[in-house]
């Protein structure tokens, strides 16, 4: 499991993971919830994300509705009642000095997300609006920091798992996948670089197996798949080296340095802790009935897992393959139609996908899928070759070549890549690669 | 007569048969206040735009006084803290954007406890306010300058706002009219928050017909404002003059201790119920003093919580400009609901305000409206409120259960004492979003006696 | 449950609360915050069982709005900064925040 130590020690880790959801508008006003592309800072805001005196929530039903899909999706069960709290605390990007969350009873709960690795569970998934953001700058000699709102009250929905997650490996994957998801629904473009999808890992090492550790370290401000699992190595190992010590590492919050690959130790803001949670009283507690939660799983489309399995099944496309293609509803509409009709012209859909993906066959995705499958039977088409044509040729490649045959012979069948060149360039023709392999094979055996 | 003593109904009708203008009334009202603003200290903010009138909305431009937590556009609101000093709103509170579209004109912000936190206008950081019926005493709280404005007859009519007492109480001090209606039935967006889940934006009138008609152009649902009600609006002017033959009247907490004083006073001005045909009865309320402490925990979580967004950051001061009594309250509200305490507190007080809400519909169940006595005695005296942490809440008792229950409540004036000038008020009740109920009853015992000091002008 | 409040307790409220107090405002507070809370243990005292606590007393449940922006209600960037003290550049300025090394 770590590199540097004696003993073994098993990686507990779970994740936080927040996206923001691409409303048209916030979560608690109404006004305009684009902040990465806004030209100004403060131009999206109102009394409510302002902070003003008198500014009131009222919540986005869309956000809410997205919240239970999200949920649906990654089999968790919907709270039928649910409310908002407050959750205060003190930071100039927060207006009100307390943050629209939810505390005990999230929208969802207890789902899971599979991976290669087993099974992550979903400890819950809460809705909250989002801070502003801080710019950090020096005015006329002196550090300040600067305040831009046009992100606070974004629709922000958070992700916490279970501490299931063994690896780094499998952090990224159940990371990939979440991302699939939110994508594939439509309800968030989680771009990481500019802060659409946020990741926290809390991390700690156990020296049993499924026993849980007496601590946890959390690491926050992770902006990318490749620096969590950096991180995560990185505290693997500075945790062993303590724990090796026979010492707890220490309960507290780090930050990550992408530069150095490491995580380093940030204030450990112990007051900060009281949240003082308690129900918002201007926002009506929200009571969903069972035919509401169904019809919402009704209408989920099929879900990437879901269609993955089942492309595989109908048309062969292998799953690392059909993953690369699932990026959103539309697109996976259009190749399945894609599919279906190369099954009818009797073109192996796994082939086309693999020529895209390996870049050898280029699609325009403009043109009308009979022309793209015309295309690329044209490109791809084999010659009609005689078999005795073809045995001619081996028979010629085998005589010309006597000591790659005994080399080949005596075990280096690499030299089979070889004859089969040989072949290809005498012959001058395109022919079924597998076929030509196959019958080298035999006459040199 | 000088033109700023009429009420708001009567000026409209004159105004409407073109017997005065409205340039005129507003020239009185600003003259009044010219002559004893300095020395009551009712508005902390003139409008400098004087008579935006206009004939043909309900208002015609006359003047009304806003309690200094009612963002006004362009116009500083203080809610009576330094920490607002230069607060210049860029937006109305739905109300008063109610009350422009009603042809309502802003003559000025009335001082209040800072925050609303009291029931004095000790707390103002701007100086308090004096009762204009006995400048010896105070107006009550927290909407004092309201109050005090309606009974100096500096404006016609004025807004308040109650958290629990804050408008009927300093009605009951000043001896006017104060209708603080169903929680959720006027929008709070735009009103600085103190107790988000009892805070009632109200009237104080020199007349319960007054109230009805200011009650009616500022009621209503407000999409800003997840916290009201859709429910249809019943116009208030219809339960004016409606006999009230055959009601059943309960009266609650005049056996209290510590309202011996005034029992008598009471029990003789209630007779005129049975006289006008209702049916009055005592009737056992939960004690009110459980109430206190419900509203104490609730009110200060809340508002610890709402006076979170006072940075100094993105408008105002820093917290250092907090006063005495807000920085106590935040402080109680945020030990209140800190790790620990939460559930012994905060969850507690919302449950005991469950068995307030249980007692008076039990009572509602047995009759139309409760009454009592709006506040324990008399306007104070100046400089009562000195040193008592709870002075607030106490004169609030009785008026608290049902500030924390949400139901309606008027308060009409019941009694002068010639001696003092000073008022006793009366505290008309009725279930949620009854407000007709209060008006009808409250309007009958108005006609039918002599203590409302405008009608004996007509 | 202990009603004596300390003024280390006061101390730490005031960090909390974000509020500034001098040393004297704490011994009043650390006074204040004692008589409040004998008030309060009153409470206690009442049967509570199987009841539930009020959050909202109007009933309302399911209160939303439709994903719409409204620019009527927004505020123009000149309006947004028009009460900040310190702002530049369309920003509200304050000093700096340590939080990150």
């Amino acid at each position: 499991m770590t590199k540097n130590t004696n003993t073994s020690y098993t990686l507990v880790c779970g994740l936080e993971i927040h996206a923001e959801l691409k409303t048209q508008s916030k979560m608690f006003c109404s006004c305009k919830n684009d902040p990465f592309h806004a030209q100004q800072p403060n131009i999206y805001t109102c009394p409510v994300c302002l902070g003003m005196p008198g500014g009131l929530p009222v919540a986005n039903k869309k956000a809410i509705d997205w919240t239970i899909k999200l949920g649906l999706a990654l089999n968790c069960q919907i709270n039928l009642f649910s409310k908002f709290d407050r959750k205060h605390y003190f930071y100039p990007d927060l207006p009100k000095g307390y943050q629209i969350s939810q505390y005990d009873i999230p929208f969802c709960e207890n789902g899971y997300i599979e991976t290669s690795e087993g099974r992550v569970g979903i400890r819950r998934i809460h809705l909250e609006e989002d801070t502003g953001k801080l710019l950090h700058k020096e005015i006329d000699g002196k550090k300040v920091s600067l305040i831009d709102f046009n992100r606070g009250g974004v629709p922000l929905v958070e992700v916490v798992t279970e501490p299931d997650i063994k690896s780094a490996n499998q952090a990224k994957e159940y990371g990939k996948k979440l991302r699939q998801i939110l994508r594939y629904l439509d309800i968030a473009d989680c771009d990481m670089e500019q802060g659409g999808m946020r990741l926290e890992a809390n991390i700690s090492l156990a020296d049993q197996p499924d026993t849980l550790p007496n601590y946890k370290v959390e690491v926050k401000n992770i902006n990318s798949f490749r620096y969590m699992e950096q991180a995560i190595n990185f505290e693997v190992d500075r945790q062993a080296e303590i724990l090796d010590k026979h010492e707890t590492p220490i309960q507290e919050t780090r930050g990550f340095n992408p530069n150095t690959a490491k995580t380093f130790s940030q204030r450990i803001k112990e007051d900060a802790q009281d949240y003082r949670y308690f129900p918002d009283p201007d926002l009506a507690p929200i009571h969903f009935t069972q035919a509401q939660i169904d019809t919402l799983q009704a209408n989920l489309p099929e879900l990437p897992e879901e269609l993955i399995k089942r492309w595989h099944d109908q048309f062969q496309i292998e799953t690392k393959y059909a993953d690369q293609l699932i990026i959103s509803q539309d697109k996976s509409k259009w190749w399945q139609e894609l599919f279906e009709l190369a099954v009818k012209l009797e073109v192996k859909p796994n082939d086309l996908v693999k020529a895209v993906i390996n870049k050898k066959f280029v699609v325009d995705y403009q043109q009308p899928i009979a022309t793209i499958i015309a295309n690329y039977q044209k490109e791809n088409q084999t010659d009609s070759l005689d078999e005795s044509e073809l045995s001619d040729v081996i028979t010629q490649v085998i005589n010309q070549n006597p000591n790659e045959v005994s080399a080949y012979q005596a075990g280096k069948i690499a030299l089979l890549n070889f004859f089969i060149g040989q072949v290809m360039r005498k012959l001058g023709k395109k022919v079924e690669m597998t076929r030509v392999k196959t019958l080298i094979e035999k006459a040199l055996s | 007569m000088n033109l700023n003593h009429l009420t708001l109904k009567n000026a409209l009708d004159l105004v409407a048969k073109k017997q005065v203008t409205v340039e005129e009334i507003n020239h009185d009202v600003d003259k009044e206040i010219a002559k004893v603003n300095d020395k009551l200290n009712i508005y902390l903010t003139l409008n400098p735009e004087k008579n935006s009138s206009d004939q043909d909305k309900p208002l015609k431009g006359l003047p009304i006084a806003v309690k200094d937590n009612f963002c006004t556009k362009n116009l500083r609101t203080t809610a009576s803290s330094t920490l607002l000093d230069n607060f210049i709103p860029q937006f109305d509170a739905t109300v008063v954007t109610k009350l422009k579209n009603a042809g309502g004109h802003i003559v000025g912000k009335t001082n209040m406890d800072a925050w609303a936190h009291g029931s004095s206008t000790e707390t103002s950081q701007y100086g308090r306010t004096l009762n204009p019926r006995n400048t010896d005493h105070l107006p009550g709280g927290s909407s004092g300058g309201s109050a005090a404005a309606v009974a100096s007859d500096t404006c016609l009519a004025a807004l308040g706002t109650e958290t629990a007492g804050s408008i009927r109480q300093p009605a009951a001090w000043c001896g006017v009219v104060g209708l603080k209606p169903t929680y959720g039935r006027v929008s709070r967006f735009g009103i600085v928050s103190m107790a988000s889940s009892t805070d009632s934006p109200g009237p104080i009138t020199k007349t319960v017909e007054d109230s009805a008609i200011l009650f009616n152009l500022i009621a209503g649902a407000d999409p800003r404002d997840g916290t009201t009600s859709t429910d249809q609006v019943p116009d208030l002017t219809k339960s004016l003059n409606k006999s009230i033959k055959g009601l059943k009247i309960g009266v609650i907490y005049l056996d209290l201790p510590g309202l011996e004083k005034i029992k008598a006073i009471y029990e003789q001005e209630l007779k005129i119920f049975e006289t006008l045909g209702a049916k009055v009865e005592f009737a056992k309320a939960m004690d009110p003093k459980d109430a206190i402490s419900v509203y104490t925990i609730v009110q200060r979580g809340e508002v610890s919580s709402n006076l979170g967004r006072y940075t100094g950051i993105r408008y105002g001061f820093d917290r250092s400009h907090f006063g005495a009594e807000a920085k106590r309250r935040i402080m109680l509200g945020t030990y209140t609901l800190s790790k620990g305490y939460a559930d012994q507190y905060y969850t507690l007080a919302q449950k005991v305000r469950t068995l307030f809400i249980q007692d008076y519909q039990r009572l509602f169940s047995q009759y139309d409206v409760l009454v009592a006595p709006t506040s324990p005695g008399f306007a104070k005296k100046i400089g009562a409120t000195k040193g008592e942490a709870m002075f607030g809440e106490l004169e609030d008792m009785l008026v608290e259960a049902s500030s924390l229950s949400g139901f309606p409540g008027l308060n009409v004036p019941c009694f002068r004492d010639e001696k003092t000038n000073l008022y006793l008020g009366l505290n008309v009740m009725a279930p949620m979003w009854r407000e007709d109920l209060v008006v009808q009853v409250g309007d009958a015992f108005e006609k039918n006696t002599k203590w409302n000091s405008w009608r004996q002008e007509q | 449950m202990p009603n004596k409040i300390t003024t280390a307790q006061v101390d730490h409220i005031a960090k909390l609360a974000n509020i500034p107090v001098s040393s004297q405002e704490k011994e009043q507070l650390a006074q204040d915050f004692t008589t409040t809370l004998d008030a309060i243990t009153n409470l206690q005292k009442i049967d509570v069982r199987g009841v539930e606590p009020t959050h909202q007393v109007t009933g309302l449940e399911n209160i939303f709005r439709e994903d719409e922006v409204k620019e009527e209600y927004m505020f123009t960037q000149d309006q947004a900064l028009a009460n900040g003290e310190n702002t530049s550049q369309g920003y509200f300025v304050v000093g700096r925040i340590i939080d990150e090394s």
